[in-house]
């Protein structure tokens, strides 16, 4: 697949404030690339450094193998999607989707078969001579992705478009999207605080933290073998426990804050450190292990809560005095356990994942 | 929506009804009924429109009609032009706690008078003036000049003092604009000039007719500047009507220029907002 975006040691400094620090990074033709981090760690300030609007303070920005350095936004071959999808109020949807290619002056025809042919894509068909007032939320997150695609950008910059939806709108336009990505074949780089939008849609997430790139792979590596203490944290549902390092060698073993002793992996050189943090999943932890199993760290938890959520439910369990949440499987064999009963529990040694730091 | 007049809600109103009523409609209806008496040719009160048609067959009082409209149609734009800058730069440009110090900077000299302000403006341009004063002593002229008493003057006292009324409304319809549309603009390839001629033009649209409007209304019935800036010859409608009320005592031909003036305002008005495509309700909320 060739490169359309290649970031090289971008850095952009506000004053003495670091907002984007030294991020590399390469994005495939045609795939979605997301770009998940929590609030204010610099991934609207990445956006608006290839959107144009920006100038970076340090580093390179090609798309598709041109210098992109010094071109102003309408020159670009990259369209944004904005955090507040600013659409134009007073004109109506058809001339919102319109404005753009009025402006690489289009013939009127052509504009209006294209913008037709968008609004259908994006299930709007007939919502033309609509004023944007008019529109629901879901609807004016349409009109602002037609109105950046009709444009056919070489990349689609999209900000954080579903943070203003509600929950359920939200689920939908995510599979939404990601069918329209594909149909279209515009390579995506959607920027999100919110891991579950980012695994669900991405073929590559970037996870950022203050301004620096910690991993860059695919949703299923990134959840699976996270390269850094924070991105296991951040990606995913986790139990996070301090611990201080009991052993390195044959095994890792660990002593947890609640004073249970961990046999586990260590995912980073662990030589020398005496404190780590200790990462399981709470599909990690086996209910009632079969005595056969090796390599189970074992102990008994009780339960406190069930968190019932059909196929995703969950319970609330004490281990020594820190609470932990076991994700249930879903064969209902745990259909009988109840609140105050004390269970056995067991966490292979590979799901026990260890990080160096406090 | 419907609400009932409660007799609590009329209570209160009483009051303001009655101050319209009395110190606005009654003297307009006064001014009406005047206007359409006249004496016939034994000198008997009689009801006529002669003071109406007067005024068209009097080729000076329609020329002076034409030129006052003329030069408030370009006082409105003048001020426009200079004002939307000033708006834009206060409300986009700079950081909001030096907008707030600008808005206030901009207000001040409406604090005071009138009057004084277009003195002020006479201090600096009359033949013994500030601004000759410096020209002379800089030797770039070599005897005063009069600045004061012509057209060019006249527009830029009227200018000058129709600002605030323009700057206002054009400030809070500019500060209502999010400035991602300015940016998802530039993004979607639009120019500079078509930003500002697509985007920021139209979304001002309400506040610039607001502002035009009255602008246009003032500097129409402005009496004092043009009086005191354009001198005796500055013939502006408003003088036709002084002149009738107070130098001729003919109170009935007044009466008939000032209701002229208010038709054919709110006609120009009509025109402006038909061809621009605005709407008076959404200007006016
Ligand atoms: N113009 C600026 N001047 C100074 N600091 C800025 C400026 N713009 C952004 N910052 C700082 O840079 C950091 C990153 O901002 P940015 O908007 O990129 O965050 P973000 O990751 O998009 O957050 P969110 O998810 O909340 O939108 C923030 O700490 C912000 O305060
Ligand atoms: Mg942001």
């Amino acid at each position: 697949m060739p490169v359309v975006l290649d970031i090289v040691d971008l850095t952009k400094r506000f004053a003495d404030f670091v907002a984007v620090d030294n991020v590399c990074f390469q994005a495939e033709e045609g795939k979605f690339f997301s770009i998940l981090g929590p609030s204010g760690c610099g991934k609207t300030t990445l956006l608006r450094m290839i959107a144009g609007f920006l100038e970076p303070t340090s580093g390179s920005l090609q798309i598709r193998g041109k210098d992109m350095l010094g071109i102003p936004p309408n020159r670009r071959p990259v369209n944004l999607v904005f955090q507040n999808l600013a659409l134009f109020p007073m004109m109506n949807v058809a001339d919102n989707i319109g404005f753009g290619l009025k402006r690489q002056r289009c013939p009127k025809k052509e504009i209006a078969s294209k913008t037709e042919a968008m609004l259908e894509r994006v299930h709007l068909s007939g919502y033309g001579s609509k004023d944007i007032s008019q529109l629901s939320g879901g609807q004016k997150q349409r009109v602002a992705i037609a109105r950046a695609l009709v444009l056919e950008p070489s990349i689609l910059l999209l900000d954080e478009p579903l943070g203003a939806l509600d929950l359920k709108l939200r689920e939908q336009m995510k599979i939404e999207l990601k069918n329209l990505q594909r149909e279209v074949g515009t390579t995506f780089i959607y920027i999100t605080h919110d891991q579950s939008e980012a695994l669900v849609m991405s073929d590559t997430v970037a996870v950022m933290n203050a301004g620096r790139f910690e991993q860059i792979d695919t949703p299923r590596n990134l959840y699976s073998r996270p390269a850094s203490s924070f991105v296991a944290g951040f990606v995913g549902e986790t139990n996070i426990f301090a611990a201080s390092v009991e052993d390195i060698s044959p095994t890792l073993r660990l002593r947890a804050e609640n004073g249970v002793l961990f046999k586990a992996t260590a995912m980073q050189e662990m030589a020398g450190a005496k404190k780590g943090r200790l990462f399981i999943r709470p599909e990690a932890i086996i209910l009632e292990p079969d005595s056969g199993l090796d390599n189970l760290n074992r102990f008994e938890v009780t339960v406190r809560t069930i968190l019932f959520d059909g196929s995703n439910t969950k319970i609330l369990a004490m281990l020594g005095d820190r609470e932990i949440t076991v994700a249930l499987p879903q064969n209902q064999q745990f259909a009988h356990i109840t609140p105050g009963e004390t269970v056995s529990a067991g966490v292979h040694i590979d799901a026990c994942k260890c990080y160096p730091g406090e | 929506m419907k609400f009932k007049l409660s007799s609590g809600l009329f209570i209160f109103l009483t009051p303001v009804l009655l101050w319209l009523f009395l110190l606005i409609v009654i003297p307009q209806i006064e001014l009406l009924l005047m206007s359409l008496r006249g004496e016939n040719n034994l000198g008997e009160p009689i009801w006529t429109f002669a003071n109406y048609l007067h005024f068209f067959t009097e080729e000076i009082y329609w020329y002076t009609f034409v030129r006052t409209a003329t030069y408030a149609i370009i006082v409105t734009v003048l001020t426009f032009i200079v004002t939307f800058p000033v708006a834009f730069y206060i409300t986009k440009v700079v950081s909001k706690r030096l907008s707030v110090f600008l808005t206030i900077l901009l207000l001040v000299p409406f604090w005071v008078s009138e009057l004084v302000r277009v003195y002020g403006w006479m201090i600096l341009l009359r033949e013994s003036g500030v601004l000759n004063h410096i020209m002379l002593s800089l030797g770039l002229i070599d005897k005063p000049v009069e600045m004061l008493y012509n057209d060019i003057s006249m527009i830029m006292g009227l200018v000058y003092t129709s600002m605030l009324f323009m700057v206002v409304p054009l400030i809070s319809s500019l500060e209502g604009m999010d400035d991602s549309l300015i940016e998802a603009a530039h993004d979607l390839g639009a120019s500079k000039w078509t930003i500002f001629t697509r985007i920021v033009i139209p979304y001002a649209a309400p506040g610039i007719t607001s502002g035009s409007i009255v602008v246009f209304m003032l500097a129409l019935g402005n009496y004092l500047t043009p009086n005191l800036m354009g001198g005796k010859n500055s013939l502006w409608f408003t003088e036709q009507i002084y002149n009738q009320f107070i130098a001729s005592f003919n109170w009935n031909q007044g009466a008939a220029f000032g209701f002229l003036l208010l038709l054919l305002s709110s006609l120009i008005i009509w025109v402006g907002l038909k061809m621009s495509k605005q709407q008076l309700g959404r200007v006016l909320s």
